[in-house]
């Protein structure tokens, strides 16, 4: 079935093996960590892989995209080398998020949940980051940046090429 | 840990015997750094902090003894990174790189206070040098939090040596289920996730359900914006919430747990990881539990980032590796929950209260608090408030001790306009109600609720009605779509919203907002849509005359929707410095150099950018 998903089918599942085989007697209650580390291994999750996964443990593909689609976490497409997340959260709304937000679109020139381009950034906004204190706050990778106004935003980005 | 010779305790004395070894251990170096390793001090770099004391710490030579840990979330994240030295307890607020030289120096080698480091009360103008002694500390009483700021969260030795683990001994020796049940229920103490649902109850009725296995889960999914207490308990006490669990799983009869972390937490799932793994070794989790007939296994699970994952239902079938959609709740998940079974499901601040109920009795958590809301509760105060950070106080202190004593007033001079609590579904308490006392009941009366614990206070700068579709927007976003109500009822409200915003509101929007908010309370299938339409009915319900000024005058009293205020100049303020003509986009801004300048209203597209570039505040919304 694998090769008729085109040009993608060619992707290595080493890594696939891998998650598979680390877990015992593998069933549905899995699903949702072996999404998670089949993202952390190939950067999303690939469909050919999804079917591979399907294929082996016989969790019906349906379900697999079932939950694929419904968590905010796991994404169908590739993403930019740097993930910029803008909290959404009310202690930032307060303190000036909304503006924030539109800053970074307007920087990047994409919407919340599109990648650039050149696939440098991927933006995307989050409920809370849990750092309401900074607010608002936003997270390049791993770093929190935080008592923003709109004007840093663009001097943030650059430090990330 | 090894150094000192734990291994695994196959009884109750030996984990007592290793208590007494530790803490004789502990008299000999006599000096401690506790650099705060919360989200908050992390985000402002203490971890590297941590480093340069470490590192301090070896160049000093064997013959100091002194110790640098980390520790959990002091709360008072508004002035991190925090640094605290013991024994004298002396705070350290606003640490950077450059001063760790200077306290090890000082402080901790020539036992000298470094002035400028510690805190400078507002109202007396006066340096203090201990916590307890900060009005932000004064209020407070810390149960749940009682660790944090104390405990090296990645060290379980630590947690034994300050009383870690006795509730657990004291349970599994000479207490039935029975009684513990009992000691929980003669607490009062009520689920902290929300619903404040009473928890000993719970446990007795997952006691009695009929089915095996049973399963206990703890709730880390802490979905509500502006809340992160779950966080610095997972984070800050993570033995805590296992030992609570393990109280707990004893009680009902349960030997497999479940905790299910929010996917944002990446820290709290390692902290997590660690401490069972910790645990384990030491036979404090797993099989036949310090030598007695009890077994109990943890597994941690991480969110997949979805709000109504929070909901227990929701929860369970996200556990199950499906789509997180609620389920009505005919039958109870006491009776059948994850995989059908009995399960018990928790708050992560339920469990940690769990351990010093135990060690402290059910009657003195119930000496605390209100008639029918007992012990503590843990906030996070955040949104426009001097001191955000996480605070626990008795249940039944007023909103106004809150807010003033321990968050310091309003930034930035302003005046106090309302607090939002409960959550996404909560509802906004306007200044006339600050003397309110916070608990269950009469937070709900309010037309608000206890929620999880996020107080998000706003000044008379933000626009209630961009609040309400705020939580609306979010919340729209947020539903699983399975029942209708929900689904197209939030996107009508929140259609009504945008339009109000707009300056488009017609009469009888409100009333046809107040309707979808009725049918909503009446129909959906979950908690998460019922209570959907509470941000907007308590708005309208404090708020009116802000919803009024929208829509009949076109007007935003708080000047924050775009196109229902102007933007003018100050003729008397303004210098002619030239800057916000330059700025202007629209050539709407004209004037001589040092002559005031005039906003050509027809041009003007209403931007803000000369608002925000003059240096004068000589632009006014108005
Ligand atoms: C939409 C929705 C979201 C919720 N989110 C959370 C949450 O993030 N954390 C939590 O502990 N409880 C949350 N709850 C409440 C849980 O359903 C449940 O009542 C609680 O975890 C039970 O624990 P407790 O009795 O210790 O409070 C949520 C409820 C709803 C309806
Ligand atoms: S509301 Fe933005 S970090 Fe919590």
């Amino acid at each position: 079935m694998s090769n008729t998903v085109g040009t993608e089918a060619c992707l290595d599942t080493k890594a696939l093996d891998e998650i598979l085989g680390s877990i015992p007697d593998v069933g549905g209650d899995d699903l949702v960590p072996i999404l998670q580390q089949v993202q952390k291994a190939y950067g999303y999750l690939p469909k050919p892989i999804l079917m591979t996964v399907s294929e082996r443990t016989g969790i019906a593909a349906a379900r697999i995209f079932g939950v694929a689609t419904f968590y905010e976490q796991f994404h169908l497409e590739p993403h930019g080398r740097h993930t910029v997340r803008c909290c959404r959260g009310t202690a930032c709304h307060v303190r000036g998020g909304p503006g924030i937000i539109e800053a970074i679109k307007q920087a990047l020139g994409v919407e919340p949940g599109e990648t650039t381009e050149d696939m440098r950034f991927t933006f995307e906004t989050v409920a809370c980051l849990g750092t309401c204190f900074l607010a608002p706050v936003i997270m390049v990778n791993n770093d929190y940046f935080g008592n923003l106004n709109a004007r840093k935003i663009k001097s943030i980005l650059e430090r990330y090429t | 840990m090894t150094e000192l010779g734990i291994k695994r305790f196959s009884s109750l004395v030996e984990l007592e015997g290793m208590r007494e070894k530790l803490l004789n251990s502990r008299s000999a170096s006599a000096k401690s750094i506790h650099v705060c390793t919360g989200p908050g001090c992390v985000a402002k770099g203490s971890f590297k902090l941590y480093e340069i004391f470490c590192a301090a710490v070896e160049g000093a030579g064997s013959d100091v003894q002194v110790q640098a840990k980390c520790v959990g979330c002091h709360g008072f994240c508004e002035r991190g990174p925090i640094v605290v030295i013991e024994p004298g307890g002396i705070f350290y607020q606003r640490v950077e790189e450059p001063d760790v030289a200077e306290i090890f120096r000082e402080t901790v080698l020539g036992g000298r206070v470094v002035e400028r480091l510690l805190y400078e009360d507002p109202n007396t103008g006066k340096k203090v040098e201990k916590a307890n002694e900060i009005p932000f500390y004064k209020v407070q009483e810390r149960i749940a939090l009682s660790g944090n700021g104390l405990l090296d969260p990645t060290e379980i030795s630590d947690y034994i040596a300050e009383g870690g683990y006795t509730a657990l001994a004291k349970v599994l020796s000479p207490m039935t289920p029975e009684e513990v049940i009992s000691e929980v229920e003669l607490s009062g103490l009520r689920g902290r996730g929300g619903g404040g649902f009473p928890t000993g109850r719970k446990w007795r009725s997952c006691r009695q359900a009929e089915g095996s296995p049973k399963y206990v889960i703890c709730n880390g999914d802490e979905g509500d914006p502006g809340a992160f207490m779950d966080r610095c308990i997972m984070e800050g006490n993570p033995h805590s919430v296992i030992e609570g669990m393990l109280i707990g799983a004893y009680a009902i009869g349960s030997e497999h747990g479940y905790i299910y972390v929010r996917n944002e937490y990446p820290l709290s799932v390692e902290r997590l990881k660690n401490a069972v793994a910790q645990a384990k070794e030491l036979g404090l989790v797993g099989e036949t539990i310090l030598g007695s007939s009890f077994s109990f296994d943890i597994r941690i699970n991480r969110g997949g980032g979805a709000f109504v994952c929070g909901e227990s239902t929701a929860l369970m079938a996200s556990l199950e590796g499906r789509p997180g959609e609620p389920r009505a709740k005919y039958v109870h998940t006491v009776e059948s929950g994850f995989r059908g079974k009995p399960t018990n499901l928790n708050n992560v601040e339920t469990w940690a209260n769990i351990p010093h109920i135990i060690n402290r009795g059910g009657k003195w958590f119930a000496g605390i608090g209100t008639e029918k809301s007992k012990g503590t509760k843990v906030f996070s105060l955040v949104g426009n408030v001097v001191n955000t950070g996480l605070v626990e106080v008795p249940m039944g202190i007023t909103m106004r001790r809150i807010i003033d004593e321990i968050g310091g007033g309003i930034r930035d001079g302003k005046r106090f306009k309302a607090v939002q609590t409960g959550g996404p579904s909560g509802g906004c308490i306007p200044a006339e109600h600050l003397d309110a006392r916070v608990d269950f009941e009469e937070l709900t009366k309010l037309g608000s609720m206890m929620g999880s614990g996020g107080m998000i206070v706003m000044d008379e700068e933000t626009c209630m009605v961009r609040v309400a579709k705020y939580f609306t927007d979010f919340l729209q976003k947020e539903s699983c779509g399975k029942c209708t109500p929900c689904r197209e009822g939030l996107a009508q409200m929140l259609y009504i919203l945008d339009r109000i915003t707009d300056g488009e509101g017609q009469v009888g929007d409100i009333e046809r907002l107040e309707e979808l908010g009725g049918l909503l309370e009446g129909t959906a299938l979950c908690a998460l849509g019922k209570t959907a339409a509470n941000p907007v009915i308590s708005t309208i319900r404090y708020f009116r005359d802000e919803y009024d000024a929208h829509i009949l005058d076109g007007r935003c009293p708080a000047k924050e929707c775009r196109g229902l205020f102007r933007y003018e100049i100050d003729p008397e303020a303004c210098n002619g410095c030239g800057i916000c003509l330059k700025n202007c986009p629209a050539d709407a801004i004209t004037g001589e150099k040092k002559v005031p300048h005039v906003i050509n209203q027809e041009k003007c597209t209403l931007c803000g950018t000369c608002w925000e570039k003059c240096p004068f505040t000589a632009v006014l919304k108005v």
